[in-house]
């Protein structure tokens, strides 16, 4: 099912679906980068506004006309609305020498994410196999409510290869509705299509019309010049071959620049990792378990038998780099990198994972 | 550490070179202040009461960085009376602002502060607690976080480890979701080598890390003064970021001083 919707009908979209109960996550201007947040309606998206994305490096820039899906990735991940950085386990009472436990439910209000990218839709898919199977009560309370509106890149970041990692540009699974942002000279629609039940019958009480040749011609078209421009890339056949190379010299000169400091990490759409923390209120009769994110850039995280596993910044970002790229498939099934460039951009000294991958794939660097 | 039905634990807080501002941490705690006083005897806290009880004490909180003789011999007897022994912020646990001292000759800089030098009495460095005796436990921050004493008292008190992570700032500001100053705006920010435990404050505020909490457990500050070069912060510039709270603190000693660096 697919139709062109006006403006109003995609803010008649947001609106119905924030009527239906549901929280709209979107991409919102904060703190002078395009982020996620709740949004009342469409005049929160920061129509008009792009961003210029490099290693190490995020502007603002505005567009020439207000387009509301005008930039990439936002500098959030959208992983936080499913999988929260803190989140309680259970609760343990003590009251006169018995103890009770208590679970919290993981009941959330239902989330919409509004706007989301291929990529990150993949990401989803991505953590489905992590959470899903065996069940995170969390995580699964929140992804079964979940309603997906996917937006068609237009303009990819520098930092982008959705391309190489086959998840994007347009989006393709794991979608309710997708919109495609559509100009033709002053005339601003979306083409709208819907995968699911739902999302058929969320359109169905829109206004709008059937889409023409000429309005599909123009949405192939745009995804064919967003494929053409991706600012990145990865070979698909480096990451194999670095791994074969695990003592190469390119691991301790970016182990060099590397600060450990697990941006990296925390932005990507799909890291998942977490320790528990176990805290005690101070009449000892409250204690409490916590779940938070973790890294393997920190050195807690390979604490085993009194002394990390992985001391060397060297050994945690191979770790990362070769389970994203490498061992993720063994685990998952799937590559654990969907291309969104978000450790790229955010790493505060710009280190790029296609470059060390051309690096380390080329170069044998010595005996291997 | 639990003791026996009818006595509580023995808490004592003792102030050496230092601004006050982390034992005012304690007091600051109004919610919890009465819960704590119930939990523990408060023995020994100038700050809040001029009424002392005897040693020996349960948890010793240290506040203050040692920089006289008469500290050196103090801190000892401290040690002596006390069970466990915490430093809290960033005097007691890295010699604090005090330790600009270390790096510059003293008599100078008594001559030119000073009216009359010869009325003081001081050693020519600020050190940290642990350079004299043994330390359970170091509480970072300038001064310490609120949340952090509660949750080091909570785990003495509980006998458990603290939760208290030696990852970075950056793993609290993107957990707040906040972006990342330096790649956003072009902010030099001390987040990636600085010691968690702030909840990131400062980037919250869209302002850089000043590094109160000292390094974090892997700092890898060549990397970053790299970073703040390219971004165009002058050298002298660089040396100062790093010299403040924690000067004395290694690898930030060397990072302020490039020529000294090894």
């Amino acid at each position: 099912m697919a139709m062109m919707l006006s403006l109003d009908a995609v803010a008649a979209l947001v609106d119905h679906l924030r009527n239906d109960g549901r929280k709209v996550i979107g991409p919102v201007l904060r703190n002078a980068t395009i982020s996620l947040d709740e949004i009342d309606g469409v005049d929160d998206l920061p129509a008009g506004w792009t961003e210029h994305q490099d290693g190490g490096s995020y502007r603002l820039e505005r567009l020439d006309r207000p387009e509301l899906f005008g930039h990439a990735t936002p500098a959030l991940p959208w992983k936080s609305w499913l999988y929260p950085p803190r989140t309680m386990l259970m609760r343990a009472n003590r009251d006169n020498g018995s103890v009770t436990i208590e679970k919290p439910t993981p009941g959330a209000e239902p989330f919409a994410f509004f706007g989301i990218r291929s990529c990150d839709v993949h990401a989803l898919d991505i953590l489905d196999r992590v959470f899903l199977d065996p069940a995170d009560p969390t995580y699964t309370a929140r992804r079964e409510k979940l309603f997906v509106v996917a937006a068609t890149c237009a303009r990819p970041g520098g930092t982008c290869f959705c391309v190489s990692m086959g998840t994007g540009p347009a989006p393709s699974i794991g979608y309710d509705i997708a919109l495609t942002e559509l100009w033709a000279g002053d005339r601003h629609e979306f083409l709208a299509r819907a995968a699911t039940d739902r999302g058929r019958a969320l359109l169905g009480r829109l206004e709008g019309r059937a889409p023409t040749e000429a309005d599909l011609a123009a949405a192939d078209h745009l995804v064919g010049n967003a494929t053409q421009n991706m600012g990145r890339q990865l070979d698909p056949t480096h990451p194999t071959a670095a791994a074969e190379r695990y003592e190469h010299p390119q691991w301790e000169a970016v182990a060099r620049r590397c600060l450990a400091c697990a941006n990296c990490t925390m932005v990507c759409p799909t890291c998942f990792c977490s320790t528990t923390e176990d805290t005690t209120d101070l009449s000892g009769a409250v204690s409490e378990r916590w779940r938070r994110w973790d890294s393997c850039f920190a050195l807690d995280f390979s604490f085993l038998a009194g002394a990390p596993v992985r001391s060397s910044t060297k050994s945690r970002y191979r770790q990362w780099l070769l389970h994203k790229l490498v061992t993720w498939h063994d685990q998952f099934g799937t590559s654990g990198c969907v291309g969104c460039g978000r450790c790229i951009t955010w790493c505060p000294v710009g280190i790029d994972l296609t470059a060390e991958m051309t690096a380390l794939a080329l170069d044998p660097g010595g005996p291997s | 550490m639990n003791s026996g039905a009818g006595s509580r634990p023995k808490l004592a807080v003792w102030k050496f070179a230092s601004c006050d501002g982390c034992q005012l941490t304690l007091l600051d705690c109004e919610d919890e202040l009465l819960e704590v006083a119930g939990r523990v005897e408060i023995a020994h806290f100038l700050e809040a009461s001029s009424a002392r009880l005897a040693g020996p004490y349960d948890l010793s909180l240290v506040e203050g960085s040692i920089t006289t003789a008469h500290d050196v011999d103090r801190i000892q007897e401290v040690r002596a009376e006390s069970k466990s022994l915490v430093t809290i912020g960033a005097c007691s646990t890295a010699g604090g602002i005090q330790a600009l001292r270390n790096f510059s000759d003293l008599d100078e800089l008594l001559s030119v502060v000073y009216a009359t030098p010869s009325f003081l009495s001081t050693l020519d460095t600020s050190t940290p607690i642990s350079d004299h005796v043994p330390v359970d436990f170091e509480l970072r921050g300038c001064p310490i976080d609120k949340r952090q004493l509660l949750e080091v008292i909570g785990a003495f008190l509980a006998g458990r480890k603290p939760n208290v992570p030696d990852h970075c700032v950056c793993v609290e500001c993107k957990a707040r979701g906040n972006p990342c100053v330096l790649v956003a705006h072009g902010t030099p920010c001390l987040g990636p080598v600085t010691h968690a435990g702030c909840g990131a404050l400062c980037p919250a505020f869209n302002r850089g890390c000043y590094g109160c909490f000292g390094p974090m457990e892997s700092p890898n500050v060549e990397s970053l003064i790299c970073a703040l070069t390219e971004m165009g912060m002058p050298p002298e510039d660089v040396d100062r970021v790093f010299h403040t709270f924690n000067a004395w603190s290694e690898p930030f000693r060397h990072a302020g001083r490039r020529e000294e660096r090894p």
